[in-house]
């Protein structure tokens, strides 16, 4: 038999039928659902007279739109009409429609999709997992073939229970060796992008591997796996391995008993095979990574935290020099500038990237006994979900957090996007422990940096960038 | 969905790469719960010097002469030329939803975002991939020949000049252009197969129940 990739394994066990050019009917096993891409997925059901094929396929919570402060308010507290209109509407929809588990807004165990479905055992290794938002990704991290999709796709799958999707060619990410100290899967994430670019994944699925993604736990995973579609690629994955198995175990919708062990037989089968063919490998030497800084307006434009700004004059390529120039017009920041001269008016930790309970401790070491600089406005940190919110506060971080002046929020995902009230004003410079720094992304006029949650919360310290690995 | 059989029309300039749907469509419009009314919001923080708001008069509106869509000479295009990557970042649907809702019904560029370029095909909206050389040659033109426009035939494949001088082809899906051609409803199409997905599903179930219930 060929020898086979893991992606091509998950592929392969999820075609219902192929057309004649190639174009294959997969069958998904998950479906993620938020407020902001499904309302007009629900409405075209509706209208069509069709029905949700499989409910208990369904998990649903409202994230994007939620704020992180005064829930004792419900949901009156969700000041824009518009906003409140949404997740309202979610409501109604799982109501009228049905789901396997949903988390409303005000529930315990609310929460960005993203966190939930892999903190209740929603995500499952061999699964296809869709959602309509392109993080969908970070379900990867458990040998998941999972993507984001958007609202016309969010439509299909509610009434038909699968996709219509072309494969990927396989890409291999190997990352080998022992990652120098303070440095995270975050800053391996961002190295990747710039090394292949923000369009170097598309086309492919990636399979992370080596050394360096084995000795990750499962949430340094989903990190990394969370920002392939920063790279292009729709979908990242990382092999099955007793660090996945051990992190579902007991999990409120794992398998139990019997079926755990039917199960777990099955996922020890999710690795590539040893022979298998990949179309592109690139490799990393996890020791030559550092704590990585963006600079500009694109997950690729990223530095090492002792590097330095680039200079558009000393770009050959004429689209890149105006991009860089672009970037740093937007950015307000000067060629050739010190990545650690770069002074900071907020810090926001959280997102689906880095706001599980892991990156929490880690931002909290470096934090403890310290003050948030006079010269920040705001530094906050946003925990991924109820879970991880009364997990964190269990450890006494949120205490940690607040002495140190960081504001402790509700979960949701806050000002990664701004879609709640959590935003930057026009000309703020932010240290962001999420995974986009497009223009305006935080808020119109707003200047995002992405970092590691260790390298926001010594930033935070500092009031600048300061290089972790020095941190004392 | 509309149908997209051959379309002549003006051509407007983009000339930036990466644009991620988060300039195509900021956040502040995602609140809607339909799937029109997007058009006014398109490059919103281009388009205008103020910090757009849903709901916002934009006749009242600063608007940013020097953005190209704002040039007199664009008014009508229906027809985006663009850089490498165009369509980036996020899954939003509402980014073609814009572009189709502003009038376009073409975006022509060396290459776009995977999710971009999916929820664009199923909303009537043709995303073409030329070479960089061929790109770089039509924003040359663009520049040069006012009122510069360009004939798609989706059909044949081809993105020609007006006068019938430059033909060149482009490669899609045959699934996705059939569709294309016939306005035909992705849902509709999959449910002809809808034994088969049972049959799939049940299968499944007896293999992997914990994936059920």
């Amino acid at each position: 038999m060929t020898p086979k990739t893991l992606y091509d394994k998950l592929w392969d066990s999820h075609v219902v039928h192929v057309e004649d050019d190639g174009t294959a009917l997969l069958y998904i096993d998950r479906h993620l659902v938020h407020e902001v891409t499904s309302p007009q997925a629900y409405e075209g059901l509706r209208l069509a007279g069709r029905k949700v094929w499989r409910t208990d396929s369904i998990v649903a919570t409202a994230d994007h739109n939620t704020p992180t402060t005064d829930w004792h308010r419900g949901v009156e507290g969700i000041e824009d009409a518009t906003s409140r209109l949404q997740v309202t509407t979610l409501d109604d929809n799982i109501r009228a429609h049905g789901a396997k588990a949903y988390f409303p807004f005000l529930h315990e165990r609310q929460g960005i999709v993203h966190v939930i479905g892999p903190e209740s055992g929603a995500t499952l290794p061999g699964m296809t997992v869709v959602c309509g938002d392109s993080h969908t990704s970070t379900h990867g991290a458990f040998a998941c073939m999972a993507f984001g999709i958007g609202t016309s796709e969010v439509e299909h799958v509610l009434a038909t229970q699968c996709l219509l999707a072309r494969k990927s060619r396989n890409m291999l990410v190997q990352v080998d060796g022992k990652l120098r100290r303070g440095v995270t899967a975050k800053d391996v994430a961002l190295a990747l992008i710039g090394k292949i670019g923000t369009a170097g994944g598309t086309g492919y699925a990636i399979e992370y591997a080596g050394s360096t993604i084995r000795a990750l736990s499962m949430e340094g995973r989903m990190t990394i796996c969370n920002m392939t579609i920063e790279a292009g690629a729709r979908c990242g994955m990382v092999a099955v391995d007793d660090v996945t198995i051990n992190y579902l175990k007991g999990r409120p919708f794992a398998p139990q008993g019997e079926s755990w062990d039917r199960a777990v037989a099955h996922w020890r089968t999710l690795v590539s095979d040893p022979q298998a063919k990949f179309d592109r490998v690139v490799t990393l030497d996890a020791q030559e990574i550092t704590p990585q800084v963006t600079w500009g307006t694109s997950p690729e434009m990223v530095v090492s935290v002792d590097g330095r700004v680039p200079d558009p004059d000393r770009e050959k390529d004429a689209i890149r020099r105006e991009g860089i120039a672009r970037a740093l017009h937007y950015m307000g920041l000067e060629p050739n500038a010190a990545i650690t001269g770069i002074h900071l008016d907020k810090v926001f930790i959280g997102s689906c990237t880095n706001s599980r309970i892991e990156d929490l401790r880690a931002a909290a070491a470096i934090v403890k006994g310290r003050h948030v600089a006079r010269t920040l406005k705001v530094a906050m940190v946003v925990p991924g979900s109820g879970l991880v919110k009364r997990q964190a506060e269990r450890e006494g971080l949120d205490r940690i957090f607040t002495d140190a002046g960081f504001e402790w929020r509700e979960p949701g995902c806050s000002m990664c996007l701004a879609m709640n009230a959590d935003r930057l004003e026009p000309g703020e410079r932010c240290a962001a422990t999420s995974n986009r720094n497009f223009e305006g992304r935080q808020g119109a006029g707003g200047r995002t940096h992405l970092v590691s949650p260790e390298m926001a919360a010594a930033a935070a310290i500092a009031g600048h960038f300061v290089d972790v690995r020095e941190w004392r | 969905m509309e149908k997209f059989t051959v379309l002549t029309g003006l051509v407007v300039p983009l000339d930036r790469a990466n644009v991620d749907t988060d300039a195509i469509i900021p956040k502040q419009f995602l609140k809607s719960i339909k799937r029109s009314g997007f058009g006014p919001n398109l490059f919103d923080a281009w388009r205008y010097h103020d910090v757009g708001q849903p709901g916002t008069d934009h006749a009242k509106r600063p608007v940013n002469r020097d953005f190209v869509l704002n040039h007199p000479q664009y008014k009508g295009a229906e027809i985006l030329l663009a850089r490498a990557n165009f369509g980036c970042g996020s899954s939003r649907e509402h980014a073609p939803w814009a572009l189709l809702d502003h009038g376009f019904r073409v975006v022509i560029a060396p290459s776009f975002g995977e999710i971009f370029q999916s929820n664009s095909l199923k909303n009537g909206l043709l995303p073409v991939v030329l070479t960089e050389r061929e790109v770089d040659a039509l924003f040359y033109d663009v520049a040069s020949f006012p009122g510069f426009r360009l004939v798609i035939d989706l059909e044949r494949q081809t993105v020609a000049t007006t006068d019938g001088a430059k033909v060149m082809s482009f490669e899609i899906d045959p699934f996705r252009k059939y569709c294309l051609l016939n306005g035909l409803d992705d849902i509709g199409l999959t449910l002809r197969h809808a034994d088969k997905i049972r049959e799939f599903e049940e299968k499944r179930r007896a293999q992997h129940p914990w994936l059920f219930g």
